[in-house]
């Protein structure tokens, strides 16, 4: 019991103290060592996505993976049958606590990287997104239908991107890559993760946050919109009934 | 030049909204309606989610219909007690549109329900006034009287609580202008149109007011109606992009200038079939949407935080 007591406080502590050392300083020790030009990206009235650099240094040879995971959202994925001629949605599956935007970019195709347990284990490429259904009685076959239109759509709307080889070398130990962000991305925080591959064995693995956020009037808007709505409700009649009352004058005169 | 809606979370060019609200400005401004029925379906056609579409939507056609108001209030064509009436059904028909289109987004059918209300009334009050510019037109050529007023049905008559509007020169069951307002209402808040397109045809035809306070009777209901469903849509789905709809309200501004000028130089009747042939228009377009097997038979919606 008394043994216990004491190995919980001091197990929190150390895991606090090495993540602490795994930042910087310490991350030579793991042969990896990667920043992005940015931590936060502004969405602001004229955004129409952005890029974000990503560069880092490994201290010997080695392949590198770059995953970018948006904040986890649960999503409700739909299919539409015919009913009487008219096409309607029907049948449907939630996807629980998804990452609302994912992207991987890498220095060589996937299957050269690692073997496919290594990959599934760290999430690495669109297949090995772990997708839970939150419905219990559904078959594999019908899960699989699902994820793959999940899968699918959000690459249409480009939130998931899988652009292998984007990694570049510039010496044998200096890597690039640039990420790129479209105008619908979502809002949050973001993790980039960046994985120092060798002989198909993950050496090291380090993540660094990226806060994604609105800003400006637009952002203004939209909590005033979401935190007092029914005065956003009231104003937005009101600008309305002033708008509509002005521009009939400045038309009547003429 | 693209500028990013905060509500509905997108960027869009400006000049699109400004076309868009442009176009449909004139075509409102050449046959006097609303234009609420071409420019949801427009935004959901160019990408803007439905949910912020119709909330938008409503707060557009407030600001659009508020001068006409005003102008109709000046030289006295709006009855005020039999918008009353026709604004108690409204707010509660309004009210009541809101909340099923909460459930309905909730459920996944809204997208579906729009379509259908839009195929129904659209097709419904396009093939009407198709019937009747065609005979209008053909008894031109022949020369013959103009038609007898379409008679009011007779079941009208006999509904009880009779109330006397002296604007309308009326003596009717206020249970009709209720009951029309009430429909329209719910209507406005499934779809984000006034609903001008079947209120007024529904005020000559139905309630049998005469058509010196009718386009001025409708803009007061309808500017109340969508001003509630504005405050309703805001309230529990924060759905209201008063950025979209500023765009949407300056280009309409300047286009109805111009419709209107085109209008006055049309004969009526052949407005009235160029507007049936529009509203038949959009109606077989959502209706081939809903019908032909779509590219893709999946769809997503993010419901909210992982816990």
């Amino acid at each position: 019991m008394m043994t216990r007591r004491l190995a919980l406080p001091t197990l929190a502590l150390t895991a606090l103290l090495g993540a602490f050392l795994f930042d910087r300083a310490d991350a030579w020790a793991q042969g990896l060592v990667a920043d992005l030009s940015d931590h936060f990206v502004a969405i602001t009235a004229g955004f129409t996505g952005t890029d974000v650099l990503l560069f880092g240094a490994v201290d010997e040879v080695g392949d590198i993976a770059v995953v970018v995971r948006g904040p986890e959202r649960n999503v409700v994925v739909r299919r539409k049958d015919r009913f009487v001629g008219v096409w309607a949605n029907s049948d449907e599956l939630t996807f629980g606590g998804v990452p609302t935007f994912y992207a991987l970019a890498a220095n060589r195709p996937l299957g050269d990287l690692a073997p496919r347990p290594v990959l599934e284990r760290n999430q690495i490429g669109l297949r090995n997104i772990r997708l839970n259904a939150i419905e219990p009685d559904v078959t594999e076959v019908e899960k699989a239908r699902f994820a793959d239109a999940f899968i699918r759509l959000q690459k249409k709307q480009r939130l998931y991107s899988d652009d292998l080889g984007a990694v570049t070398f510039m010496t044998g130990k200096l890597f690039r890559t640039r990420l790129v962000f479209p105008s619908n991305v979502p809002v949050g925080i973001y993790t980039v993760q960046v994985f120092l591959i060798r002989d198909g064995e993950v050496l090291s693995a380090q993540t660094t946050p990226l806060n994604i956020d609105r800003t400006g009037i637009g952002a203004e808007v939209y909590l005033f919109a979401h935190r007092h709505s029914a005065a956003y409700g009231a104003l937005a009649i009101l600008s309305a009934l002033a708008a509509g009352w002005l521009a009939g004058q400045i038309f009547k005169k003429r | 030049m693209q500028i990013y809606l905060p509500i509905a979370e997108m960027s869009v060019d400006v000049l699109l909204l400004l076309g868009l609200g442009a176009a449909v400005g004139f075509l409102s401004g050449m046959f006097g309606v609303g234009g609420g029925f071409l420019m949801t379906p427009l935004l959901i056609f160019v990408g803007v989610p439905p949910p912020i579409a119709v909330a938008s939507e409503a707060n557009h056609i407030t600001a659009s219909s508020v001068s006409g108001v005003l102008a109709h209030w000046l030289r006295k064509g709006v009855d005020f007690k039999m918008g009353l009436y026709l604004l108690i059904g409204g707010m509660a028909g309004s009210s009541a549109g809101v909340w099923l289109f909460g459930i309905l987004s909730e459920r996944g059918q809204i997208d579906l329900a729009i379509s259908l209300l839009y195929v129904i009334f659209l097709g419904i009050v396009g093939i009407l006034m198709a019937q009747e510019s065609v005979r209008t037109i053909r008894r031109r050529r022949r020369n013959a009287a103009p038609a007898k007023r379409i008679r009011q049905p007779r079941w009208i008559r006999s509904l009880p609580l009779k109330v006397r509007f002296h604007k309308s020169r009326l003596y009717i069951s206020a249970f009709l202008p209720i009951g029309v307002g009430a429909l329209v209402g719910v209507l406005a808040g499934l779809l984000g149109v006034g609903g001008g397109f079947i209120l007024v045809p529904a005020m000559i035809y139905l309630i049998g007011m005469p058509s010196s306070v009718v386009i001025g009777t409708s803009l007061f209901q309808v500017v109340f109606v969508t001003a509630n469903v504005t405050f309703l849509q805001s309230v529990q789905h924060q759905t209201v992009d008063v950025v979209l709809a500023f765009f949407l309200l300056l280009g309409g501004v300047i286009g109805a200038q111009y419709g209107a000028r085109v209008g006055a130089r049309l004969p009526g009747e052949q407005m009235r079939g160029l507007l049936a042939l529009l509203v038949l228009a959009v109606a077989i377009k959502l209706l081939l949407d809903l019908v032909i097997t779509p590219d893709d038979l999946y769809s997503l919606q993010v419901t909210g935080a992982a816990k």
